[in-house]
């Protein structure tokens, strides 16, 4: 454990020396700060813009983070041949996996913090204080932070198997058919056949269900997110992360590298 | 008799490849040897013979298709064993974000340190492998000498029992050759085995004490480097000048270089050679014997194993 911490923190090293980062926090949080403009022609509905504004830029910039470099992770030391010296040391493959994992994980909070103080600057600005009801938002960072993990975890599975291209479009695929989980478990299954309704339902409870972290609606409006939604998404984050990064040790300690 | 440092036993490499994998490349086949405890041993062979792999499999960055291995009497399957071993890859690449300082520091962290003792040795390796004055440039502007050294840094940090370089001397200058040689001669002194790959056979010959010869995935012969070549004599050499024009027909095959003149000759036909030379003007300038060195038998291997291969070839055809 102590070890996967030491691989941890140097890829959090090496995401803070990355530029590309600062550019994409930047951007966000220039896309906050226009939901400031917007919002204010937005008479009546100034923070449901911002809100929504908001939270869908520190979404998709998170989104990108987590896709890009998630696959990075494992196919950028495979591929520069860093691995070799690290894997001479007395460290797990496994726990090398964990340590990228969590490094990348530490990285999307750290950012999606900076992010989320933007925001509610941005709404401070219009509102002139904050209430209360305003810690929905912070609710939907959360929602958004754990979502992220998920495809983190998903796109170093990938990326233990196959190319960083592929494992991109695999993490992309899955990640909209898990928006549409609900829709799946809602199909018709009278009008199917007994194998297909057993498939449909079976592959609704496999994909990861990235619906139940949408809370972005609740939080514009500033209704309260129940509690036991958020430990339900907790736990559900925790359960198929380490599912997902099992798999992905188990594929990554059998493989050859170059 | 103390047990050897690394037992390699009928380790085989396949790799597939082709449609759906069906077909398989043999890199390395039922390699087994030993390398003793306190030795330096060379591993020699052309490009693909199997000299990579083989270090790869030790390391346990790629897995063997058939045969075992261990080291310091652990399987090479145990992630404990690395404590013990220091690796340099081939054409060594580290985090160019990090600089030299870092990502020893980084390295060290694996191997239970105390922050002090990690400086300690941090600042040890650099000046060890002439790195004190870029200790803080990143990485990513190191050259491929500079990477090399860093690499041999990161591989002995940690005091090592057990080293295992592959081609240490690639990518260096002919100081930074020297300064690796002297690394070797140093942790033999301190009573380390040391395991490289090479393809430089005069630093083979002058550093180990046993080599190992690789070809086609083979191992074609594994000794000491004067029991594995025939020391008999196999000729004689003649170092000549001409102070006049001369047509003597030996000058046929001699070779010339700038004014001097080199002639081999049998060993039983040296007097007869010299007089002639000497009837001719010639002014005889050494007389050395010629014998056959580790290229030489290293050479022979390659050639009969590019023989045997084309042979192989025109058979399928």
């Amino acid at each position: 454990m102590r070890r996967a911490g030491v691989v941890a923190l140097n890829t959090f090293r090496e995401a803070v020396r990355d530029r590309v980062l600062y550019n994409l926090v930047f951007f966000a949080l220039l896309m906050i700060a226009a939901s400031v403009a917007v919002g204010q022609i937005s008479i009546g509905i100034e923070q449901t813009v911002i809100v929504s504004l908001g939270l869908s830029a520190i979404s998709v910039i998170g989104l990108l983070i987590s896709i890009f470099l998630g696959v990075a992770l494992v196919s950028k030391e495979m591929d520069k041949r860093t691995l070799y010296a690290l894997l001479a040391k007395p460290v797990r493959r496994s726990e090398f996996l964990l340590g990228k994992f969590a490094g990348l994980v530490l990285t999307l909070a750290v950012n999606t913090a900076a992010m989320a103080l933007g925001l509610l600057l941005a709404m401070l600005y219009v509102k002139h204080s904050l209430e209360r009801s305003d810690t929905v938002v912070l609710v939907a960072v959360y929602f958004i932070l754990l979502k992220l993990a998920l495809i983190v975890a998903l796109a170093l599975l990938f990326s233990c198997f196959t190319t960083p291209l592929l494992a991109i479009l695999f993490t992309v695929g899955l990640y909209i058919a898990g928006l549409y989980v609900q829709e799946l478990r809602n199909l018709p299954i009278e009008v199917m056949s007994p194998p297909m309704s057993a498939f449909t339902k079976w592959l609704s409870y496999l994909l990861p269900n990235f619906e139940n972290f949408n809370v972005m609606a609740m939080a514009a409006h500033g209704r309260v997110v129940p509690g036991a939604l958020i430990l339900q998404n907790t736990l559900y984050t925790v359960v198929y992360c380490t599912i997902v990064l099992t798999a992905a040790a188990a594929v990554f300690s059998r493989r050859n590298l170059k | 008799m103390p047990d050897p440092a690394i037992e390699i036993e009928n380790l085989t490499k396949e790799y597939p490849f082709g449609f759906l994998h069906l077909k398989k490349r043999t890199s390395l086949e039922g390699l087994s040897m030993q390398v003793e405890m306190g030795d330096v041993f060379g591993f020699i062979g052309p490009n693909g013979a199997g000299k990579s792999t083989t270090i790869k499999l030790l390391m346990g960055l790629i897995f063997p298709t058939a045969g075992s291995a261990r080291i310091l009497g652990k399987p090479i399957s145990d992630v404990e064993m690395h404590r013990d071993i220091g690796y340099l890859p081939e054409q060594p690449y580290f985090y160019d974000y990090l600089t030299a300082a870092e990502v020893l520091d980084y390295f060290a962290r694996f191997h239970d340190l105390t922050a002090a003792d990690r400086k300690d040795r941090v600042d040890r390796m650099l000046k060890k492998v002439g790195l004190e004055t870029a200790r803080k440039i990143q990485l990513r502007k190191y050259s491929k000498g500079m990477l090399q050294r860093v690499g041999l840094a990161q591989a002995i940090l940690h005091d090592p029992k057990v080293v295992i370089l592959d081609e240490p001397m690639s990518g260096l200058d002919p100081v930074g050759r020297r300064e690796v040689r002297d690394i070797i001669l140093e942790l033999k002194k301190d009573g380390k085995t040391v395991m490289f790959s090479t393809h430089i056979l005069s630093d083979a010959e002058t550093l180990c004490d046993r080599v190992g010869v690789i070809v086609g995935g083979k191992l074609r012969g594994v000794g000491a480097p004067g029991t594995l070549v025939d020391m008999k004599t196999l000729g004689m050499e003649i170092l000549f000048e001409l102070t006049k024009p001369s047509n003597v027909p030996l000058l046929s095959s001699a070779t010339r270089t700038g004014e001097c003149y080199r002639l081999q000759v049998p060993e039983q036909e040296l007097y007869g050679a010299i007089e002639q030379l000497r009837g001719a003007g010639a002014r005889i300038l050494s007389v050395s014997q010629v014998k056959a060195t580790l290229e030489e038998f290293f050479m022979n291997l390659v050639e009969a194993d590019r023989a045997q291969g084309a042979a192989v070839e025109v058979s399928e055809q």
